[in-house]
């Protein structure tokens, strides 16, 4: 082992302690080098919808979590304008923006609910439940009030104490369908909220 | 295109240089004032993508909303109506970092690597090194780093550093609907503001023009401004933005002489302390004032 008096260990000392303070007074070289925070979406799973909001709809891509392998439990992150969407090319309006806040929000329906007649508070059911219950409604007043001939003995078809108001966001595909149904049904009052 | 964006070019309270050799495309968000609505589809989009939620507020009888910046609101939109000749216009303007070239906040930094400016133009902010003492805020000419009320650290916007870092542009930019925020190459943002500013010149804004002001070396965001001879007409635009001369006076002059006498006490110290050693108190020293205490 190196001998080491005591004179020399006290001077090896104070200069070990002199260049760290120096060191510590900005005198030494730091790593030039600094971290962009990650991109968030880089592997999650991106889905194509239409804004729920107005009758622009608008094209919107959600951002979730995971690659929807079975035991991944998806989460929607982040959503922005889908660019490849004509109506909006990418953009959105504010309320769009914040269309994650929506999906989020505490306040949001999400299961069916019935206020039945002369019921104060609203009770949830299920959607089996629900769908049964739009069916015999619709079947009961149709059944009720389905007018198959006019006064002149003419063939009509028509269902008029019931309407259809469609969503805003209804496309194409979508609006041909829903016109086969409802008309087929004889409704004629058939609109869609396709206004703000 | 690759935007080298890990390159930096300086970094807060470090005198290492930065590597340099590489040319990196400098990258720019433009605002035409004369497109902006207001709508502040910015705003949530920037709050919305950075994951900043502030506290809901009170409408203070105008729209700007919130009041001010703080560290959960990195863009703010901010009207002024002026009325001008008889005529009424509403200046909207998207208050927010302007990215300078010659960052005030960086300089006045005394955190190593709190502040960076990579080579793409972007200054962002590195929480984990901020120590929080505000100095940002004063080596800023634009007034725009907030400190947190939770973290104690200084907080701006980022130009989405990380979107762009993957060729994607910054979130209040790709939400504009109505085209008034654009992203690309500085040089590209300015081409474009050529155009603008022609069009608002023959619909009689003779005075319309960029800000991109020489005081900061230019900006890497910039406005196009209806009139450019009145920035301060855009909820006081700075006419013509400097670093305060405190920054230089403390950082160029005040912290090396500062630092110089701490060291040349510690290289005194040590010399005193090798040439003379220890001040060392012989046994009649001791004696005698051991004496003199008794007595």
């Amino acid at each position: 082992m190196m001998d080491v008096t005591r004179r020399q260990f006290l001077k090896i000392t104070a200069a070990g302690l002199g260049s760290s303070s120096l060191a510590l007074l900005g005198f030494s070289p730091q790593p030039a080098l600094a971290e962009i925070r990650n991109f968030k979406l880089a592997r999650t799973t991106e889905t194509r919808n239409t804004c729920p909001y107005c009758s622009v709809s608008c094209g919107v891509l959600l951002y979730s979590l995971g690659d929807k392998s079975k035991n991944v439990k998806t989460e929607i992150i982040h959503i922005e304008g889908d660019p490849d969407n004509p109506v909006n090319r990418g953009t959105l309006c504010p309320k769009g923006a914040g269309l994650l806040d929506m999906i989020h929000s505490a306040d949001r329906l999400k299961h069916p609910e019935v206020r039945e007649p002369g019921a104060k508070d609203w009770k949830r059911i299920g959607w089996d439940e629900a769908f049964d219950r739009i069916a015999r409604h619709l079947k009961a007043d149709r059944d009720a009030n389905f007018i198959k001939t006019n006064d002149a003995g003419t063939t009509v078809n028509r269902w008029n104490t019931t309407g259809f108001l469609a969503s805003s966001a209804t496309s194409n595909e979508s609006g041909y369908l829903l016109h086969k149904v409802v008309r087929g049904l004889g409704v004629v009052s058939l609109d869609t909220q396709a206004r703000i | 295109m690759a935007w080298q964006s890990l390159d930096i070019q300086r970094r807060s309270a470090t005198t290492t240089p930065a590597p340099g050799a590489r040319q990196a495309t400098e990258v720019a968000k433009l605002i035409d004032i004369s497109q902006c609505i207001g709508c502040k589809a910015c705003q949530v989009a920037c709050m919305e993508w950075n994951d900043l939620r502030g506290e809901v507020g009170h409408c203070a009888g105008v729209y700007d909303n919130p009041g001010d910046l703080d560290s959960q609101t990195w863009t703010l939109m901010r009207y002024t109506e002026l009325e001008n000749n008889g005529r009424l216009e509403w200046l909207i303007r998207k208050d927010g970092c302007m990215h300078c070239q010659d960052p005030g906040c960086l300089k006045a930094c005394p955190a190593p690597g709190a502040i960076v400016q990579y080579a793409n133009g972007i200054v962002d902010f590195h929480q984990e090194n901020c120590i929080g003492c505000g100095y940002c805020i004063t080596g800023c000419p634009f007034n725009i780093p907030r400190l947190s009320e939770k973290d104690h650290k200084a907080y701006k916007c980022s130009l989405c550093s990380d979107r762009v870092a993957v060729g994607q542009s910054p979130a209040c930019v790709k939400t504009c609907p109505t085209g008034a925020l654009h992203f690309g190459s500085k040089e590209a943002m300015k081409d474009h503001a050529e155009h603008r500013i022609a069009d608002l010149k023959s619909r009689g804004f003779s005075n319309a023009g960029l800000y991109d002001p020489p005081g900061v070396s230019g900006t890497h965001v910039m406005y196009v401004l209806q009139h450019a001879d009145h920035p301060e007409w855009y909820s006081g635009l700075p006419r013509d933005p400097k670093i305060s001369p405190w920054v230089g006076i403390w950082k160029g002059l005040a912290k090396p002489l500062a630092i110089g006498a701490m060291a040349a006490i510690t290289l005194a110290s040590l010399f005193h302390y090798i040439i003379k050693g220890p001040n060392e108190v012989s046994k009649e020293t001791e004696k005698e004032v051991e004496n003199e205490t008794r007595s």
